[in-house]
């Protein structure tokens, strides 16, 4: 791709990035971008308003919450006993079952890469 | 007298490897040797190391069962304990390590999702910093946009997975009811980011993925954006960027200087 | 009640009952303000780089006077001190101003890397040297006097040639550190070695005890049939610590007293109840023998 035409899309995303129409007015670029961010301000506080506003990649997802507790340093001990088998003599038996391919097979079964 | 280097040395060998016997010399009130007073500084490390795991890995435990999970990271844990006391950041190499294990070469997929459970760990405790503002994006000349480059924020990570990874992911964190999952349905690449408190993940679009990691590189928007147009047909600029300006994955910009131009080789 | 003037921290920490901020206590805390006399952390787990533990510790470090306890430094090891993670502790001290900041007698780096527990040392000349030359590190790189605990150990080593109390006096009379009494080790460790945890506490170099800790352990038992206690800080305290609790502070007067609950985590109201009953102990007793500070 030639760079003018790069440029071209570039700043056709750039507009579109910033949520506005890319009809362009005499003004210079830079009133003109703050003009966009000003109207992508207002559209985006309508849109959310309405309920209509949509989230490019979808709304995000959250695993654990923000008083995540996990991964800390203790200095008590433990009465639990550590379990001394042979890990390699253990099956996966977790909701890895519930995956499944077209062909109808459970989840240990090998995939093709 | 016993050095007391040799005793540590001696001490910690056997802590993590139980078919070692108890060192000599470590005795109950009457001076006799206490295999099972030694076992609880076994019991106390290795099961400390399994829980400490096992916060950090939730949906694979979820994924695999908690005895194999246990038992998996009991493994783990002997061959490659904390580097640090700092606890939150242990278990970096976990996700390799199940790459490698044998009994989990049927469910490759999981490996996936335990990279994106290190990733949420590593965004979690990841420095904080603000999002490019409105204004400061608008200082930007549309006519240089291809020169720019992006600084991304500090708790930015990319999972890229040939499975339905966040799918998965999704569908097995704590509270979530297990659907089926199909396999087949496309691989799915992850955008992991925490701006405020709470760590979000999104799905990235098609060559996202390769996109971002570029402007991580140092390339600017142009170089980035097509190496991206030529390893995906499907990849889209505008829809990219739009999501992650969206996502507040950028903390700043700055010109590419023509005379240092890097595309990221 | 919890000092809320504003821009000014809390620094001393008070002669009351605290307790171990847990993360799932952050929320009740915050919303409830509750009158508590101080909030103790372990510092490994403040060390990331960012996020909602540092979020949660500066709101609850503005309303709360705050004890740093570290369990990593590993001063019991032959090995030398982690350089970098002494400056990590140090970064954090000047960021949250703790009032109070305390380690272990005990080691946890080996070459294989840390070994997340509270090991044991033998009491011999050697680690004597070694753990005075560490504490004079690190006092010297924190500018500032470090309280060393006793540990709760489960075994003994052939080699030792100390008592373990004539060990720690050896330390504080050579390095200047302070003291944290854990009035549970005692009595896990005097349980498990058949030594007297009241001549324990009669004998510890009280005036150089600056803070005291509590926790719950759980009976188990050696291949002899004899009780090994584990310090397993997942339950209340032990009537029986209770009342050697009651005995050091008789001894010591009003103190600051940490209650440690770190595994199967109650609700806040259950862990708050300890530290308040930490607090009706210690007015009981310092009420005839120390009565202008239990006025107080």
């Amino acid at each position: 791709m030639s760079k003018p035409i790069l440029s071209a899309v570039f700043a056709g995303a750039m507009v579109a990035a910033l949520g506005v129409a890319s009809t362009a007015s005499a003004e210079s670029s830079m009133t003109m971008t703050q003009q966009m961010m000003m109207k992508k301000r207002a559209e985006t506080k309508a849109a959310v308003s309405t309920g209509k506003y949509e989230r490019c990649f979808g709304v995000a997802l959250k695993g654990q919450n923000d008083c995540y507790a996990g991964a800390g340093t203790t200095c008590a001990g433990t009465s639990k006993v550590n379990y001394q088998g042979n890990a390699f003599k253990l099956v996966p038996a977790g909701t890895c079952t519930s995956i499944t391919t077209p062909k109808g097979h459970g989840s240990l079964t090998p995939i093709k890469a | 007298m016993r050095r007391l280097g040799e005793r540590q040395h001696g001490f910690g060998t056997a802590i993590l490897d139980a078919s070692l016997p108890v060192p000599e010399g470590l005795v109950d009130p009457d001076g006799d040797p206490s295999p099972r007073r030694f076992a609880v500084y076994r019991n106390n490390v290795v099961v400390g190391m399994v829980e400490t795991l096992a916060a950090a890995y939730p949906v694979v435990r979820r994924l695999v069962g908690e005895e194999f999970f246990d038992a998996m990271a009991a493994h783990y844990a002997r061959s490659e304990p904390p580097a640090s006391p700092m606890l939150f950041d242990y278990g970096k190499g976990f996700p390799a390590f199940l790459s490698r294990f044998e009994p989990l070469a049927d469910l490759p997929y999981v490996v996936d999702i335990a990279r994106i459970e290190r990733a949420w760990v590593e965004a979690y405790n990841a420095a904080e910093a603000s999002p490019l503002s409105s204004d400061e994006m608008a200082r930007i000349d549309l006519g240089r946009i291809g020169a720019v480059c992006m600084s991304v924020h500090p708790s930015l990570r990319i999972v890229r997975s040939r499975f339905p990874a966040l799918t998965i992911w999704a569908s097995n964190v704590d509270g979530a009811t297990p659907a089926p999952v199909d396999l087949d349905a496309g691989g799915e690449d992850t955008l992991v980011l925490r701006i405020e408190a709470e760590v979000e993940l999104r799905q990235l679009p098609p060559g996202g993925a390769g996109f971002l990691a570029s402007l991580m590189r140092g390339a600017s928007i142009a170089a980035a954006a097509e190496e991206s147009f030529l390893a995906d047909a499907e990849f889209d600029l505008d829809r990219t960027l739009a999501g992650l300006i969206d996502a507040d994955a950028f903390t700043g910009w700055s010109y590419h200087l023509a005379n240092k131009h890097n595309d990221g080789h | 009640m919890p000092d809320e003037s504003q821009g000014q921290r809390p620094v001393t920490v008070p002669a009351r009952g605290g307790v171990g901020l847990k993360a799932q206590h952050y929320r009740t805390i915050l919303d409830t303000r509750p009158d508590i006399g101080f909030f103790e952390v372990h510092a490994e787990n403040y060390m990331g780089a960012g996020g909602p533990p540092h979020r949660y510790l500066t709101a609850v470090r503005e309303r709360y006077p705050l004890s740093l306890h570290g369990v990593g430094l590993s001063i019991g090891a032959d090995r030398p001190l982690d350089r970098n993670h002494l400056d990590r502790l140090a970064a954090l001290i000047d960021r949250y101003e703790p009032g109070l900041f305390s380690e272990h007698l005990a080691w946890s780096s080996h070459d294989s890397g840390y070994l997340d527990d509270l090991l044991p040392v033998p009491y011999t000349d050697e680690t004597l040297g070694r753990v005075c030359d560490h504490i004079d590190e690190i006092q010297e790189a924190l500018g500032r006097q470090m309280l060393l605990e006793n540990p709760s150990t489960y075994l003994a080593f052939t080699e030792s040639t100390y008592a373990e109390i004539d060990f720690i006096a050896e330390v504080v009379r050579r390095t200047g550190c302070g003291l944290l009494l854990d009035v549970n080790n005692v009595f896990v460790a005097s349980t498990n070695q058949l030594w007297d945890p009241v001549q324990y506490i009669e004998r510890y170099p009280l005036p150089h005890v600056r803070e005291i800790h509590l926790g719950g352990h759980t009976p188990e038992q050696d291949e002899k049939g004899r009780p090994l206690l584990i310090d397993t800080h997942d339950r209340p305290v032990e009537d029986v610590v209770w009342h050697l609790y009651a005995h050091a502070v008789e001894l010591i007067g009003p103190i600051a007293t940490l209650i440690e609950w770190d595994a199967d985590v109650p609700e806040w109201d259950r862990l708050h109840a300890e530290a308040v009953q930490a607090e009706a102990v210690m007015a009981a007793c310092c009420r005839e023998v120390w009565p202008d500070a239990a006025a107080g």
